[in-house]
């Protein structure tokens, strides 16, 4: 499947997955979004040697993937883009710093090597949590989020109307593509040649694209917003889950739960 | 050059979601400000635009690499550094929920790296700058490629000096800065192309669709009240404000004759030509030697300068008019013949 491709499909998914009907995506979308970030901040916080310590952060996601019946091979697909950066950063690092921390059995461990093994495992739990927050709100839920938070209406519709015009566009330099590539054979991409008519129709095209959903907006009675998630009553789950999640969370970082979990057994 | 969460920490991921929300407030508040509703929709379309433009790949002549499109400059060029800012900000957060491009922590960060250098150093300073007097095909691609290149290059510095404050890397800075800035200076110049290219389509199509485009300077003559205007300005600027620091030292001629002489002036024959000369040129001068009779005093060296300056002008100026008026009077002549 080509990139655009795989992309539409990605979105469709993440779509069709959010808007299932499971007790974690009926949670108040901003009870969610507050945990994610807090989650991820939380993540990100722990010392670089603290190896331990992440290891224990794990807790949130495998129950969540558990509790949600996600796929988790799914969620591990999103790691190709920040996994290969993030190596990128940390590779270097057993070759800078050198100095011995740990010992695991007659095996010295450097700083660097721990470093390393962190930021990966700070990469893997950051995107987990992120997909978990996507794949059980709808778009429209996250808005709604949004708009409780005081973001400004302005910045939401564009928000919701770039979502819904993306899989649109997508299809639309999906075709363009198609018929270039079947017109020029065996070319890896776009020649120079073509680079502004190509993409140059494609934009005039969005905008008059953008004039004609404008009418349709003020024939349908637009006054500068649109609808977001439907408001629902708010449930004890949309205290509770926060809560008791964010009290694991504080737990984990505040004491060395696995440290102490290991020294029961040694 | 989308940053992941695990590439932040905390503080440094505050810091800039502090910023870009400040940055986006008075965005939202300049857009407001246009009261354009028909703008809405064009900024939800063209961002979705620039998502799915980024997804094409344009070959890269001589080599077997491809690159992309530039967003922030290209939203901007089109809708403006306010609402192009605010679309490519939904790009991003469209781009780190569906796609792990990027992460809900690190999105302040990539706002800033991205949208904020993008649209407002390469829109609002540069392309306006560019194209104040006017679009040309050429004052496209300059402005498209410098744009790109330094908003990149302010990019990928942002993208060092964050990475290190969160210490992250064990890499020294300076290894990270040369590693870093070359590479991103390849990437700035190929998108800065093939933006050019694109916004050359829209100028030949659609020019009006181009924001920030101004009008064309008149090649007139400046009138001759702006001439005279001018150049009593700079008169009194340089007889009034510079002669306050005009040399006390002898000029060339003055040098020479001392060399000469012993003396910077010749000494006056007794009689003679040069004796009546002398006496007519000491009658009329009201500023001999430049300044007041009598005064050695700075402001007397000004005063002199600013009427000397005058005179010159006056002079320059009737100079001029007898010149126009007699070459009108010989048209005239030769008109009627």
């Amino acid at each position: 499947m080509s990139k655009i491709g795989q992309a539409i499909s990605e979105i469709q998914s993440l779509e069709t997955i959010s808007k299932e009907d499971r007790r974690v995506n009926r949670i108040h979308p901003l009870s969610k979004l507050i945990l994610t970030v807090f989650y991820i901040a939380v993540t990100v916080s722990f010392h670089k040697y603290d190896l331990p310590g992440l290891i224990g952060m794990a807790v949130y996601p495998a129950a969540v993937f558990m509790i949600a019946d996600l796929s988790f091979r799914e969620a591990l697909r999103r790691l190709r883009v920040v996994l290969p950066l993030v190596m990128v950063m940390g590779i270097l690092n057993p070759f800078f710093d050198r100095k011995i921390v740990l010992m695991v059995g007659a095996l010295p461990v450097s700083g660097g090597v721990l470093s390393m093994l962190t930021l990966m495992i700070k990469a893997v739990l950051t995107v987990l949590a992120g997909y978990l927050f996507i794949a059980t709100t709808p778009i429209e839920e996250i808005c709604r989020a949004l708009r409780i938070i005081h973001i400004p209406k302005t910045f939401v519709v564009v928000v919701l109307l770039i979502y819904r015009y993306i899989t649109v566009l997508l299809s639309e330099a999906r075709r363009i593509t198609q018929a270039y590539q079947l017109r020029a054979p065996g070319q890896k991409g776009v020649h120079y040649k073509v680079w502004g008519s190509l993409v140059g129709q494609m934009l005039l095209r969005s905008m008059d694209r953008a004039n004609d959903i404008y009418d349709s907006m003020q024939l349908r009675g637009f006054d500068g917003d649109l609808r977001t998630g439907e408001k629902k009553a708010l449930t004890p789950l949309d205290f509770l889950w926060p809560l008791l999640w964010g009290a694991v969370i504080v737990l984990l970082r505040i004491f060395p739960v696995v440290e102490l979990l290991g020294g029961l057994f040694v | 050059m989308h940053m992941a969460d695990a590439l932040v920490n905390p503080v440094v991921a505050g810091t800039m979601y502090a910023a870009s929300a400040a940055v986006a407030g008075v965005s939202v508040h300049k857009v407001r400000l246009e009261d354009n509703q028909k703008k809405i929709p064009l900024m939800g379309v063209m961002g979705a635009f620039v998502f799915a433009a980024q997804m094409i790949n344009f070959t890269i002549p001589g080599t077997g690499s491809s690159g992309h499109l530039c967003g922030g400059m290209m939203l901007s060029a089109l809708l403006g550094p306010w609402a192009g800012f605010l679309t490519m900000i939904g790009v991003l957060l469209i781009q780190c929920l569906f796609f792990a491009d990027g992460g809900l922590l690190a999105l302040g960060c990539n706002i800033w790296n991205m949208a904020f250098y993008g649209c407002f150093v390469g829109a609002l300073v540069i392309w306006r700058l560019i194209m104040k007097n006017g679009a040309a095909r050429w004052k496209i691609i300059l402005a498209s490629v410098l744009g790109c290149v330094l908003t990149l290059q302010m990019g990928a510095f942002s993208v060092t000096i964050e990475t290190m404050l969160s210490g992250i890397t064990e890499l020294p800075f300076k290894t990270f800065v040369a590693a870093m800035q070359p590479i991103h200076l390849a990437i700035g110049l190929v998108e800065g192309l093939i933006t050019a290219a694109v916004l050359l389509f829209v100028y030949e199509a659609r020019p009006e669709l181009l924001w920030g485009i101004g009008t064309p300077k008149k090649e007139a003559k400046l009138s001759l009240g702006w001439t005279l205007g001018i150049l009593g300005g700079l008169a009194l600027l340089i007889g009034g404000g510079l002669s306050l620091a005009a040399s006390s030292l002898p000029d060339g001629l003055e040098w020479a004759i001392g060399r000469i002489t012993g003396s910077e002036e010749l000494e006056a024959a007794e009689a003679g030509i040069y004796a009546a000369a002398d006496k007519v040129q000491s009658a009329t001068s009201f500023l001999p030697d430049y300044a007041f009779k009598g005064s050695e005093s700075a402001a007397g060296t000004t005063v002199s300068g600013i009427v000397g300056s005058l005179i010159v002008v006056a002079l320059l100026v009737g100079a001029a008019l007898l010149f126009r008026f007699f070459r009108n009077k010989k048209k005239e002549t030769v008109a009627k013949n």
